[in-house]
């Protein structure tokens, strides 16, 4: 019993000193931040394949890639505010679409976003549309799939964020091929019912 | 009086992530510093729309002791209970354990809001203490 125990506790030692390391590592913009195009394609190809495996229609695998792209989204965001000049959070809807469409897809695909709008038709629904997001570029829906938007990935690294900011929203993403540009995607956010009522408020009271 | 400082950071689902103790303390009051700190979040919550920043000085104050909050980008609460004391030395605090909280988070293994169980992280945040608290 005792040796048991003396060897759980060897190994807690062993994992800590591995784990040491991710705390030493400094937050600061490395030199060499950019990977290759190729190998992320490759990676996000196999994703896919291997969701398409497991899951039982496209709605599932959009809800997988949306999934994924949460884990991403939250690293991505806290990571982001941090090298900011100044730390300090966001609250407010407008700010939160600004921060991403600038910052984060800077950071992610060295780009701004296209641009960034309002739906007409309700009060609640905001877009950010990317003309030709570089990680869609080598995936092909086959015709039978054609509802089925690659996007999914961006709308879960927006929904975190969304959610985050305490704007907690329904994020899809749609692809509206135009003029030369085939891979034209559109993400949309549908924000709570809360956060419109809160955001009339705050609007209010100032 | 001893100075005793009770630490937690509080995850986004509202559920504890990591509690620590700094400086002399006695057994029978851990229980009520975790009550206190758990009421404290309410106002921490009002608080969270009235300013962007993320420190949040001093929210509530019980008897002798002050709970202070600073909230991170994405809503992950740390809170201190502590007596009075200087608020500069507790926003050093604060700020070098968001950054030793980001660093965890980039781990990809690490669920985002599951409790931080990593010895190493343990220790750093003893060494803060000692440097900033104690």
């Amino acid at each position: 019993m005792a040796t048991q125990a003396g060897n759980l506790l060897k190994l807690d030692t062993r994992v800590s000193k591995r784990s040491n390391m991710l705390l030493e590592q400094s937050t600061a913009k490395p030199r060499r931040d950019k990977v290759g195009l190729g190998a992320f394609a490759f990676l996000l190809a196999e994703i896919i394949r291997y969701s398409q495996n497991r899951v039982l229609g496209i709605q599932d695998l959009e809800a997988k890639m949306n999934e994924i792209g949460k884990r991403v989204g939250i690293r991505v965001f806290e990571l982001m505010m941090w090298r900011e000049k100044s730390v300090h959070r966001e609250t407010r809807v407008l700010q939160t679409l600004v921060f991403i469409n600038t910052v984060v897809w800077r950071a992610l695909f060295e780009k701004q976003a296209d641009s960034l709008g309002r739906s007409t038709e309700n009060d609640d629904e905001y877009m950010i549309t990317d003309n030709e997001p570089a990680v869609l570029k080598y995936i092909s829906v086959p015709k039978e799939m054609s509802s089925f938007s690659p996007g999914a990935f961006l709308a879960g690294i927006v929904e975190a964020i969304a959610e985050c900011c305490q704007c907690p929203a329904r994020v899809t993403s749609h692809l509206v091929p135009a003029e030369g540009m085939p891979l034209k995607t559109v993400i949309l956010l549908k924000f709570d019912k809360e956060v419109m009522d809160r955001e009339k408020r705050l609007d209010s009271g100032k | 009086m001893s100075t005793t400082y009770y630490f937690a950071i509080v995850g986004a689902t509202d559920s504890p992530l990591y509690e620590a103790e700094f400086g002399i303390h006695r057994a029978e009051n851990t229980h009520l510093h975790q009550f206190v700190v758990h009421a404290a979040l309410d106002l921490v919550e009002d608080a969270l729309f009235l300013t962007n920043a993320c420190y949040l000085k001093t929210v509530d104050k019980y008897n002798d002791w002050n709970v202070s909050a600073y909230v991170t980008p994405s809503n992950v609460r740390l809170m201190l209970l502590h007596e009075a004391r200087s608020e500069d030395s507790i926003r050093s605090f604060f700020t070098d354990c968001h950054e030793f909280y980001i660093k965890t988070l980039m781990n990809p293994f690490y669920e985002p809001n599951s409790p931080i169980l990593s010895q190493a992280f343990d220790t750093k945040i003893n060494t803060l203490a000692k440097k900033y608290l104690l």
